[in-house]
């Protein structure tokens, strides 16, 4: 009985994800929309967008292959299973073990692989574009997130993301320098893998400085919708992902029961509400940068990962 | 006399290698007839598959006990030796896997070839070099061996020696190749010692000094590392490797580098004795460097193998990376954490040679089928090559390092040895390995753009070319092949632990550390320290992905619309109707070209735009720098080349000159000697 309840909690998890993951979009848009003094949509109008496209017919073009029907379930099913495995309000769900955190990284490689493949598949100049730019982008983020990996790992011991929640959890951690630059490490890696302001506009269509947008320009109804619902789920990932390393108060440890998991749920959902808050403030206060500027905003992200680790080691010899 | 004859291991493996050489002598009796090509490929297919069988059974039965065999033949007061141990069974695998792959492709692609005597002697010939290095036991036959290797791959790079460019290929391959063995001639004599005792097992239990084991170690990244394509010395690898025919390629890149790369664990790990850790610098130093110059390089390539044969270096470059951390943790007796890394070298040269060998054997099939290595004449061959592009996808998933595919798992080794880092004592590893390991993704994620650009290019988008417009699938041979390594690529992603124990004997041989037994562990799953500090499991992973995957597809057709409608392409209302003006090879490389390469390649982007009123249209042209050729490998020619012009003066002196000069050197070296003693 044990074991259906470990498999109730983590598909409890799957679905929270899936649930969750419009509506922070629709907040995030909401609240840039009243700071910038406009009415804007619901906060629900995510789920109708999603809704409306899955009814729609879809227009593939003439020459698209197997692989640019295929790849919109695979990104999805990929960016799925990486937001399942991250621990959002507990920590040590029975599949937790299946991947660390430099695993949930690969599996967005390898969402981000076929997408970038798609966007190359019926020949048009703007899929080009938008596929050399965001592989262009991985290769930048890629190294920044693991100097940021090597250094949670250093402080915590381990990659498991949910040892290294509960030891940052347990109170003796206090506060470090090298946290908090791989935090700030994390966030930029973050924005620019969400395609957000100041890397990519997640808002444009039409433009040649999009990355993203300018990938999946060619999908249209229900293979469109799989691609959005993977950005969203890839944004809640990225926000979990951020709670439970650097913020995990109140995480319900695995095994404590029906009421620890509900408080850490709506501790969760503060969390969510507030990060979304944060990036709907930083995007407005932004601008977006040229395409090119890019590799130093990264490259600022692996200098703070590397500092990070450095600092650990010096503070550790002492 | 009743009992019966036990054969050993070893000697069961030699005589597979005899079969290879009675076959390159049948070859040369039939290659003018019309079934050679079948006879000859059968034959080696059969030959590698029984060695790989014993091979396998030696690394997975008895690996501890080795087995050795002397024969008569070589240096009169030695003899030839040869020993089959679990280092050895190991590379043997990889040797006779990949052959059979190759013998296999041969027998469909085989048939294209237009000059079939100059390449059916020789590959047998190869494949036996190449078994016969692995199984080599001492100093001299090591060496034969190893020059009759590269000699037949020579022959075989110079197969189609009429085909522009092939010549030089070869001329630089053969002067690299003498620079190799050289320098692995000098180490082996440092090696030995003034008293010059050349079997391996005279020079293990020899003890060196510190002097001697870092030349030693400086050599063999000399030797072995220019047969591997260690950067600086890679210079003859994209040009060679592309030269061959294609299952000769996927054997030079996939097989042959590891041999290279088994002649240095053997020098270094086994023979030298205990490391000193300042060795491992180094090796991180190359390996790293390699890693990400030759991703680079392969990210700017048009021609679809030579970007394969760069890719090669990248991949080369991770596994020194990985036996650079595996010599610091030996150094500091760290067993655990070296055991880790020793692993996942060796883990990843059983996998590049698994997805290097599917990936020329689509660029053979490519080239078949159109004649064309140029990406920017290829393009949409997805629809005119169904099973030859899913095969490459396997393939170009698995060398970018995705999961659930197998390249993955080794890379995760690799990263789950550089977090054991801050165990190491000295300040440089502490600080370097780090460093290495951003090093690594950044050549992982380049990898992956890479692959995106050389099958987005090639297989994906519409022709641009008649030639790849007509394409046609291959034979059933060569997609047999194929096919057999994707599902090996697939195997090993997702059944890691099993891949894991079986490299422990080798492990424990050389280093006498091992990682923990993987198949304790719940799931299938690999755990390379403690559960708690990482575990990954390529199987649940899969499973997953294909469970919500197929959960989304029901989902989608149950409930959503099913309307499709086919059209034409929509990019953004204007779309190219030229199939040349879709995104090229080097067009998706230019963001990359313009972040690294205008450090790396001095690279510039020339627009020539004619003037106003003249209708010759602007063009974009690309300029790009070797810096090592230009820089190292041009000054080098240029000095041989004007003092062999000074020194052809000689040639043409009168009989008087001559005479003086015979007499000043007599003179000379009297005087030499009157000082001297």
């Amino acid at each position: 009985m044990v074991v259906v309840s470990d498999i109730l909690v983590q598909s409890i998890q799957m679905l929270l994800v899936l649930v969750l993951a419009p509506l922070l979009t629709g907040f995030v848009r909401k609240v840039k929309a009243r700071l910038v003094r406009r009415q804007g949509p619901s906060v629900f109008q995510p789920y109708r967008d999603l809704l409306r496209l899955l009814r729609k017919e879809v227009v593939l073009a003439d020459n698209a292959s197997w692989l640019f029907r295929v790849t919109p379930y695979v990104t999805f099913a990929a960016i799925w299973v990486a937001a399942a495995l991250v621990p959002t309000f507990a920590t040590g769900l029975l599949f937790n073990w299946t991947a660390d955190l430099i695993a949930i990284v690969a599996l967005l490689g390898s969402a981000r692989f076929f997408l970038a493949l798609a966007g190359m598949d019926v020949g048009t100049s703007f899929g080009g574009i938008g596929s050399s730019r965001e592989v262009m982008i991985a290769a930048l983020a890629e190294p920044a997130m693991l100097l940021m990996v090597f250094c949670v790992a250093l402080v915590a011991g381990s990659t498991q993301l949910s040892t290294v929640a509960d030891f940052l959890a347990s109170s003796y951690v206090g506060l470090r320098v090298s946290l908090g630059m791989a935090l700030v490490s994390l966030v930029m890696v973050a924005l620019a893998e969400n395609a957000r302001i100041p890397v990519d506009n997640p808002a444009t269509h039409l433009e040649l400085t999009m990355v993203h947008e300018a990938m999946v320009l060619e999908y249209s109804g229900r293979h469109l919708a799989m691609i959005e619902f993977g950005a969203f789920l890839k944004l809640l990932l990225y926000i979990s992902l951020i709670a439970c390393v650097f913020f995990p108060w109140k995480i319900a440890v695995f095994g404590t029961g029906p009421l620890a998991y509900a408080i850490g749920a709506a501790i969760y959902l503060v969390k969510l509400a507030v990060a979304g808050f944060l990036l709907a403030m930083f995007e407005t206060a932004t601008a977006k940068m040229r395409v090119f500027r890019v590799p130093q905003f990264l490259g600022a992200a692996l200098m703070l990962g590397l500092l990070g680790t450095l600092l650990l080691f010096v503070s550790r010899s002492f | 006399m009743n009992s019966a004859v036990v054969i050993s291991p070893v000697a069961l493996q030699m005589s597979g290698v005899a079969a290879l050489l009675v076959t390159a002598i049948l070859a040369i009796a039939l290659s003018r007839s019309e079934r050679a090509t079948a006879v000859i490929y059968g034959a080696t297919l059969a030959i590698c598959a029984a060695a790989l069988f014993g091979a396998l059974r030696a690394l997975l039965g008895d690996a501890a006990n080795s087995s050795t065999l002397i024969l008569p033949v070589g240096l009169p007061w030695l003899g030839a030796h040869f020993r089959l141990d679990a280092l050895a069974s190991f590379f043997l695998v990889v040797v006779n896997l990949g052959g059979a792959a190759a013998s296999l492709y041969g027998l469909g692609y085989g048939h294209h070839e237009p000059s079939p005597h100059r390449v059916l002697p020789f590959f047998p010939a190869f494949l036996a070099g190449m078994n016969l290095v692995v199984l080599a036991d001492d100093a001299f036959s090591y060496l034969l061996c190893w020059e009759f290797m590269s000699l037949a791959s020579w022959a075989l790079v110079m197969a189609h020696h009429r085909e522009p460019g092939n010549a030089k290929a070869g001329y630089v391959y053969l002067v690299m190749a003498s620079f190799g063995t050289l320098s692995l001639l000098l180490a082996f004599g440092l090696l030995a010692g003034p008293a010059g005792d050349y079997g391996f097992a005279a020079i293990r239990a020899a003890a060196h000094t510190p002097y001697v084991a870092a030349l030693v170690l400086i050599l063999m990244l000399l030797g072995a590392g220019s047969k591997a394509g260690l950067v600086p010395l890679h210079v003859w690898l994209p040009l060679a490797h592309p030269a061959a025919p294609s299952h000769v390629s996927a054997l030079m890149s996939g097989v042959m580098t590891k041999v290279a790369i088994y002649g240095f664990i053997r020098v270094v790990f086994d023979l030298l004795g205990p490391p000193n850790w300042s060795a491992s610098v180094i090796v991180l130093f190359l390996g790293s460097i390699t890693a990400v110059l030759g991703i680079l390089y392969a990210m700017m390539e048009n021609d679809l193998k030579r970007l394969l044969a760069y890719s090669t270096i990248e991949n080369i470059g991770i596994i020194f990376v990985s036996l650079g951390l595996a010599l610091a943790f030996q150094a500091n007796g760290l067993k655990l954490a070296a055991a880790l890394a020793f692993t996942a070298a060796l883990f990843h040269v059983l996998n590049h040679s698994f997805f290097k060998s599917l990936l020329f054997f689509g660029a053979g099939a490519v080239l078949n089928s159109t004649g064309e290595r140029d990406m920017d004449k290829l393009g949409g061959l997805i629809h005119r090559m169904p099973f030859t592009s899913f095969a490459v996808l396997v393939g170009c998933v698995a060398i970018s390092a995705l999961p659930p595919f197998n390249g993955f798992v080794s890379e995760w080794l690799m990263f789950q040895a550089v977090l054991q880092s801050p165990d190491l004592p000295q300040w440089a590893l502490k600080i370097m390995v780090p460093a290495v390991g951003a090093m690594l993704a950044l050549a992982a994620a380049l990898a992956a753009a890479t692959f995106v650009k050389a099958y987005g290019v090639t297989f994906l988008g519409r022709p641009r070319s008649t030639a790849a417009e007509t394409a046609n699938e291959v034979d059933r041979y060569s997609l047999a092949a194929m096919f057999i390594l994707a599902v090996l690529c697939l195997l090993g992603g997702i059944l890691p632990g099993l891949v894991i124990d079986a490299l422990s004997p080798v492990a424990v041989e050389i280093l006498g550390g091992r990682m923990p037994i993987q198949a304790n562990e719940a799931w299938l799953s690999i755990a390379p320290i403690a559960e708690s500090r990482s575990s990954y499991n390529g199987l649940l992973v899969m499973m997953f992905i294909a469970i919500s995957a197929s959960l989304t597809v029901f989902f989608i057709h149950r409930f959503a619309s099913h309307a499709l409608r086919r059209g034409p392409a929509w990019g953004c209302g204007f779309s190219d109707a030229v199939p040349a003006a879709q995104y090229s090879g080097a067009s998706f490389a230019q963001p990359i070209r313009r972040v690294f390469g205008t450090m790396v390649f001095h690279a510039r982007d020339h627009v020539e735009m004619p003037p106003p009123g003249d209708i010759r249209p602007a063009r974009l042209r690309i300029e790009l720098h070797d810096l090592i050729w230009e820089g190292m490998y041009a000054p080098i020619a240029g000095a041989v080349a004007v003092s062999s012009e000074w020194l052809n003066q000689l040639q043409f002196l009168t009989i008087r000159r001559y005479l003086s000069l015979v007499f000043a050197t007599l003179v000379t070296l009297l005087l030499v000697l009157a000082i001297w003693s």
